[in-house]
């Protein structure tokens, strides 16, 4: 059983760090009172991003042509949701739709349809001296890529900007009331689309986390969805930073279960473990939902 | 010009501008336009062949694919799960058929395809008890549910179902019996596309001149006015045009089973339920207008397969213009789902 225990774990901390990056962004973008659906485009493209990244200029060039990419998903939709005032929720699922479509097509123009004979520079792990060596929750905790270090760090960096800096004082009182925020000083839409670019890089910076440290190749529609898990994994952390840490968590163990499940010998069809971090999603979505109370304006257009 | 309208202006634009530079670029890497050109009209509706067998049998599950979505945003519910339900009707569809192998086809043909619209429905239930009972957002909670029917068809044709050498990922092809008839042997048209049609003219009748659809349409106006003033039942109506939705796509999926592929396999809709959505608003939203809308995607879609097989063009650059043209909707027309409400606090 301990021999599964330490892959179980290592496998939740990969799992669990792109949708924590994407969450921590959709967190702040809706305590800003915006609700971006396009999440998922926005993870594409920084994968894709990524790919471009990774092929011309190394890992380092891999995350930042993956931010940059995040950031012009998200400033596409910033201009529907706070400039078009347009419907933030069909404007999310075109814009998932559009760079579906425009990574697929770019994809198979440049690296041919097949994409086989790809090989792209990759980020390995990085082992904290001592620590790494731990039993169990060595190579879980301190033997993961960069990247998921960074995504630790965030959380508190981001609680503590949200709850104690005027800055992040700001941002609540847009998603609470505009109107106040408005009068009392507040540039409502400015710090909308701030926190949809912060969003987009963070969701951009998730996306290349998929292709350079973890897939190691771009595919058509290589996110599979996480932009939603992570949309979910912000209401079931109740509009938190710690909330959504710990969300991102559980659904990460719940991708790694399979390892776990299948190391004991539980004979289940593949698809059943495909499935299931969805269907926990649905499940913990009925569990916490009605209990939870998201940011009074969320998604409502008129007042940008 | 207002700075709204000229930010309108400026979105259209900027749209053309990625449809075009995709277009440019793939002109550039060494595809030949003009032949890509030629094989999207041709395919599209080149010949009678053409416009029957690609475009209107390809039309037909987007026609009832759009009218599902379109039901439901009329309700004000955002059901993207089209897709989902599309699959569930498409495997239910296939299990009957296989299951009453032997059995007359005025028997079979209607009892698969209800069985496949009544697994729509069953799919759809679970995201409308989800947002009446839990207030869970439908718009992750079917998307969600899209990836577990996906699974769950990937689970069926390997193996409950997987045909008998247990070869290829697919089921058994279904007895003729729990076929479609075609429209005579040289077209691939076949009665699903008359059906596809008839629903939306049920659909149109239903919300335009019954009881029933008049609290449709009140209640996914202005819900707040819906109950208050016309003592209407919101969430019932929001609920049963959930139902109603999921019934439509899983119709779609039984349909496009017992009338082209004859056989459940992975890939059996290429996001049918995704461009429902720019089939119904394109529509309005209006189940008339959905047959003339998903006609028009039914045939930029033929016309992309051709493409792709003649010139090499991604047929995935589709997504691209649908999803272009959405925006462009949105920006022109500002239609609503949220915030159409006035305050009720």
């Amino acid at each position: 059983m301990s021999d599964s225990l330490a892959p179980f774990l290592e496998a939740t901390v990969r799992t669990a760090t792109p949708l924590l990056l994407a969450a921590t962004g959709e967190l702040v973008v809706e305590r800003s009172g915006v609700i971006n659906i396009g999440l998922e485009g926005v993870l594409l493209g920084g994968a894709f991003g990524a790919l471009i990244g990774a092929t011309h200029a190394g890992v380092s060039g891999a995350y930042v042509s993956a931010v940059v990419c995040g950031v012009a998903v998200a400033a596409l939709f910033a201009i529907f949701a706070l400039w078009i005032r347009a419907d933030q929720i069909i404007t999310g699922t075109a814009i998932s739709l559009l760079a579906l479509g425009l990574t697929g097509t770019l994809y198979r123009v440049l690296y041919g349809a097949t994409g086989a004979a790809l090989s792209i520079p990759t980020s390995g792990p990085l082992h904290i001296k001592g620590l790494a060596s731990l039993p169990i929750v060595g190579t879980a905790l301190f033997a993961q890529p960069p990247v998921t270090y960074l995504a630790f760090m965030l959380v508190p960096m981001v609680w503590w900007w949200m709850y104690r800096t005027h800055a992040g004082l700001a941002l609540r009182a847009t998603g609470e009331s505009p109107a106040a925020a408005l009068a009392a000083g507040v540039r409502v839409r400015r710090v909308r689309c701030a926190a949809i670019l912060f969003g987009g890089a963070l969701g951009g910076l998730a996306g290349g986390t998929l292709v350079v440290a973890q897939a190691g190749t771009f595919a058509e529609g290589l996110s599979a969805g996480r932009g939603f898990i992570a949309i979910a994994i912000v209401v079931l952390g109740r509009w938190h930073p710690l909330g959504v840490a710990i969300a991102a968590c559980i659904f990460g163990a719940a991708s790694a279960l399979q390892y776990l499940l299948q190391a004991v010998g539980l004979d289940m069809p593949y698809q059943f473990f495909l499935a299931l971090p969805y269907l926990l999603t649905l499940i913990a979505l009925a569990g916490v939902a009605g209990r939870v109370r998201p940011p009074a304006k969320l998604a409502r257009a008129d007042d940008a | 010009m207002t700075s709204v309208d000229r930010s309108r202006v400026a979105v259209v634009v900027a749209l053309a501008v990625i449809v075009g530079a995709t277009c440019a670029l793939l002109s550039a890497t060494g595809f030949d336009v003009g032949r890509a050109v030629t094989a999207l009209v041709g395919g599209a509706g080149g010949s009678w062949f053409a416009f029957g067998s690609g475009t209107l049998v390809r039309a037909t599950p987007l026609i009832m694919t759009g009218l599902a979505v379109a039901i439901a945003f009329r309700a004000g519910v955002f059901n993207i799960g089209a897709d989902g339900q599309f699959l569930l009707g498409a495997s239910v569809a296939a299990a009957t058929g296989l299951a009453l192998r032997g059995a007359p086809a005025f028997f079979v043909l209607p009892a698969a395809l209800l069985a496949g619209l009544a697994a729509g429905a069953a799919w759809a239930g679970i995201a409308a008890m989800l947002r009446a009972r839990f207030h869970v957002l439908e718009v992750i909670s079917t998307i969600l549910l899209n990836f577990v029917a996906a699974s769950l068809v990937s689970y069926v044709v390997r193996g409950p179902l997987q045909e008998p050498t247990h070869i290829y990922p697919q089921t058994e092809s279904i007895p003729i019996a729990a076929q479609l008839p075609r429209f005579g042997s040289a077209t691939r048209l076949h009665l699903g596309f008359v059906l596809a049609v008839g629903s939306c003219v049920l659909a149109w009748w239903i919300v335009r001149y019954t009881a029933g659809g008049f609290r449709l349409r009140v209640a996914g106006a202005n819900p707040h006015a819906a109950s208050v003033a016309a003592r209407i039942d919101v969430t019932r109506v929001t609920t049963t045009a959930f139902l109603v939705s999921g019934a439509a796509a899983g119709l779609a999926g039984a349909i496009e089973v017992c009338g082209v592929t004859y056989a459940l396999y992975e890939n059996i809709s290429p996001g049918y339920g995704y461009t429902a959505i720019a089939v119904a608003l394109l529509a309005r939203n209006n189940a008339l207008g959905v047959i003339f809308t998903g006609v028009a995607f039914g045939a930029l879609e033929a016309g992309a397969t051709a493409m792709q097989r003649d010139a090499g063009v991604p047929s995935v650059l589709v997504a691209v213009v649908e999803a272009a043209l959405i925006l462009a909707l949105v920006a022109i027309e500002r239609i609503r789902l949220i915030g159409a409400t006035p305050e009720s606090a």
